[in-house]
């Protein structure tokens, strides 16, 4: 075991799979030399050489368009898109192309590649730098979506995503990058050396994709969160006393329904988190699904607290974030009927 | 005096009412050009880029060093070239019939381009790798893909390698260096560039080509995998086949004030060249010369195939609504079949009556092969099909989702 930082356990996860599989390229924006403006690939060129890691020029939609001619060759290309923000160019490759290779060539031509992009805002990131537009790729049939809340999950579904057959985008939650986020952006900052889930495993190991994981076990409520929002609905427990039970999706395509109905069955009360725009968001699906399957079940009406349906703002950003006082205000509601 | 501010609409010389106009086509002269060494800078190819390349005169004979450049495919070779685009040209005719009988839900002819694909195709190796737009099905035909899943995937039956996944013509057959047609355009450019790269990072010894058209050019993907290409100097063909129509739209829409799309790579550090993509020969040697020097590590280059787009875009199209209907006939650089024929009769290597013979005889093999074909169904008559196969390979191991919604099917 060692102590990481989910930057640290995304770069040993493609520092792992580089060394053992000479398949997997890394490439994008700054990512080579430089190592990334986040560091996430710091120190993998030196290691490792150009022709692993290197640098793309500003086109998204080429380094989509890269990866997918080399992952239908038989390489397996793990690159960046610099900012979640940035991946429109791509999303012509990556929804028409990437995802629909293996049904439209009847599995003639496959495409397994992941697409790396921080996520989220927390970090006066303005509205180009803070969206989260997991929606626009959940929509899309043939696409995987995964994201990670933790360290140890960041580094195991990384390495789960790179050895899927299947193109997967992989949001990387960046107000989480360098510890915990409870919320309080006034307040000290945390680290990852202070939770269970910096203690990272050194080597392979992966989390498979499609399975959620209970992160607090409750009683009352069950609160579906990912990313941020997961420690969001942590603080808002604390805030509250309310005994909620926390599922982190980590993978929102596919989805693990059954942890869901299991555990909306023991509670009968549900609340949706997320930090994307509320309308067509993904909490829309995941209210859809409960009420498809646990109807019966429900004792009161599903809530949902997600960003406003507004770009997102720069100097007000914490009047935007969904944070800990309305999630604890949705947890009341949702235990009022 | 100064000039007033006012925008241009590119407009095509000729229009339904008009007589064909090709007098702005530059049409260069056989021979005029040499054959420039397999390290050719962008730079230096200005005058390749900017003229064009022939090989054939007019009278069948050929002239230049590009005719001594493939003067080791000798008439035998020659005859499979012409064999090549009369089976292409066959499967054009019957498959076009089949669509106005209702039998197929579309189709989309090459006629008068069939020599670009048959010719290019021929100097590729076994491993190499085409990426298509969907009118060089003739890169199908001269890589002897068998006519059974050629014409299956047309009708979306039993013998369709996709299985009815996919729109007729977009064809997918990776053991043939045929890379799965999207039916997006552009999107595959940059992919082609992306497939070379592997090829360079795992040093198979094998190449890319990229297939786009003239009006595509204008996508963002152009750009990508011309910036893509300079960069990274990978093993890759750039075709442009400039046919003069992107559906209705005049070529100039997508040129602009430009002189040549051969040119424009130019600005990329790309070498490029522009050729008479209706002269079998010229293409042949071309075809040759680039592929040979993305082989050897010399880099990219692109090649502009100058051609007439002589049917309509697809079955869904008039082009007697935006262009004479005589306009092919008129066409200066003549028809490909027509050229290669003229050349085999000049050296003595064929006759009007092999010809006659020949083209009956590969008329005779498609359509026997088509009925064996529509027997296992068409659209107006289809054969079995589980609705099952929906749900198959959008993924490799089907998600729980899919398979809730395939039992909801009730299959």
């Amino acid at each position: 075991m060692a102590q990481m930082t989910m930057i640290e356990a995304l770069r040993d996860a493609m520092d792992v799979k580089l060394s053992e599989d000479p398949s997997v390229v890394i490439f994008g924006e700054d990512v080579g030399y430089f190592g990334g403006v986040f560091r996430c690939t710091a120190g993998l060129q030196a290691k490792h050489g150009q022709t692993r890691v290197f640098d793309t020029p500003i086109n998204e939609s080429a380094i989509a368009g890269m990866a997918i001619g080399m992952a239908t060759h038989g390489m397996r290309p793990c690159v960046e898109v610099q900012f979640a923000d940035y991946v429109f160019p791509a999303y012509d490759q990556l929804t028409q192309e990437a995802a629909r290779m293996r049904f439209r060539s009847n599995g003639d031509f496959t495409c397994p590649m992941v697409v790396r992009m921080p996520t989220g805002g927390g970090i006066f990131g303005g509205q180009t730098h803070s969206q989260s537009p997991e929606a626009v790729f959940t929509h899309v049939s043939g696409l995987k979506t995964v994201i990670p809340s933790t360290p140890y999950d960041a580094k195991g579904l990384l390495i789960a995503a790179i050895e899927d057959p299947d193109p997967v985008i992989f949001l990387e939650p960046k107000r989480l990058y360098n510890g915990p986020f409870y919320g309080d952006h006034s307040g000290p900052s945390v680290t990852w050396a202070s939770h269970p889930a910096g203690d990272v495993p050194e080597g392979l190991y992966s989390v498979p994709l499609g399975r959620a994981d209970i992160r607090r076990e409750g009683q009352d409520v069950t609160v579906l969160a990912y990313g941020t929002m997961v420690f969001i609905a942590e603080a808002a427990v604390a805030k509250s006393g309310i005994d909620a039970e926390i599922i982190d999706l980590r993978t929102l395509l596919p989805l693990d329904l059954e942890t869901i109905r299991a555990s909306v069955e023991k509670t009968g009360r549900c609340v949706v988190l997320h930090e994307a725009t509320r309308t067509s968001g993904f909490g829309a699906e995941l209210i859809a699904e409960v009420q498809e399957a646990c109807f019966w079940h429900l004792q009161s009406p599903i809530q949902r607290v997600t960003g406003w349906d507004a770009p997102y703002p720069h100097a007000a950003e914490w009047d935007y974030f969904p944070g800990p006082d309305r999630m604890a205000r949705a947890l009341t509601k949702a235990m009022e009927d | 005096m100064s000039k007033s501010v006012r925008l241009t609409f590119p407009q095509p010389p000729a229009r339904p009412d008009d007589r064909p106009d090709f007098s702005e086509i530059d049409t260069g002269t056989p021979g005029a050009l040499d054959v420039p060494p397999l390290d050719l800078t962008a730079r230096d190819s200005r005058d390749y880029a900017n003229g064009l390349i022939r090989v054939l005169e007019d009278d069948g004979t050929t002239k230049g060093p590009w005719a001594d450049l493939i003067s080791d495919q000798d008439a035998s070779t020659l005859r499979q070239g012409l064999r090549d685009m009369l089976k292409m040209r066959a499967i054009d005719t019957r498959m076009l019939t089949a669509q106005r009988q209702g039998k197929t839900s579309f189709y989309l002819q090459c006629t008068g381009e069939e020599a670009i694909g048959c010719a290019f195709q021929r100097q590729l190796q076994k491993g190499d790798m085409n990426f298509p737009t969907y009118r060089q099905q003739s890169l199908l035909v001269a890589a002897d893909y068998p006519l059974t899943p050629f014409l299956g995937q047309l009708y979306s039956n039993s013998y369709d390698p996709m299985q009815g996944k996919q729109l007729p013509v977009l064809h997918s057959a990776r053991e043939y260096g045929f890379f799965t047609i999207s039916g997006n355009l552009g999107t595959q450019y940059v992919q082609a560039v992306g497939w070379a790269m592997a090829n360079a990072l795992t040093g198979d010894g094998k190449i890319a080509a990229g297939w786009i058209g003239d009006g595509a050019t204008a996508s963002n993907d152009f750009h990508s995998a011309l910036i893509c290409a300079s960069s990274y100097q990978p093993p890759v063909v750039l075709n442009i086949v400039n046919n003069q129509w992107a559906i209705s739209t005049y070529t100039g829409v997508a040129s602009g004030k430009a002189r040549t799309y051969a040119a424009r790579s130019r600005g990329y550090g790309i070498p490029a060249l522009r050729v008479d993509g209706n002269d079998y020969l010229a293409v042949a040697a071309v075809s040759k010369w680039a592929i040979q020097r993305a082989r050897e590590g010399y880099g990219p280059v692109a090649i502009e195939w100058v051609t007439y787009r002589a049917a309509a875009h697809s079955s869904s199209d008039d082009p007697s609504a935006y262009r004479p209907k005589d306009e092919a006939k008129a066409w200066p650089l003549g028809d490909p079949v027509e050229r290669l024929k003229q050349h085999l009769i000049a050296i003595n290597a064929w006759s009007e009556d092999r010809h006659v013979q020949t083209e009956a005889e590969i008329l005779a093999d498609v359509t026997s092969v088509q009925k064996t074909v529509e027997a296992a169904g068409t659209m107006v008559d289809p054969g079995p099909m589980s609705s099952a196969l929906i749900f198959d390979g959008v993924y490799k191991d089907m998600p729980e989702h899919l398979r809730r919604q395939r039992q909801e099917m009730g299959v």
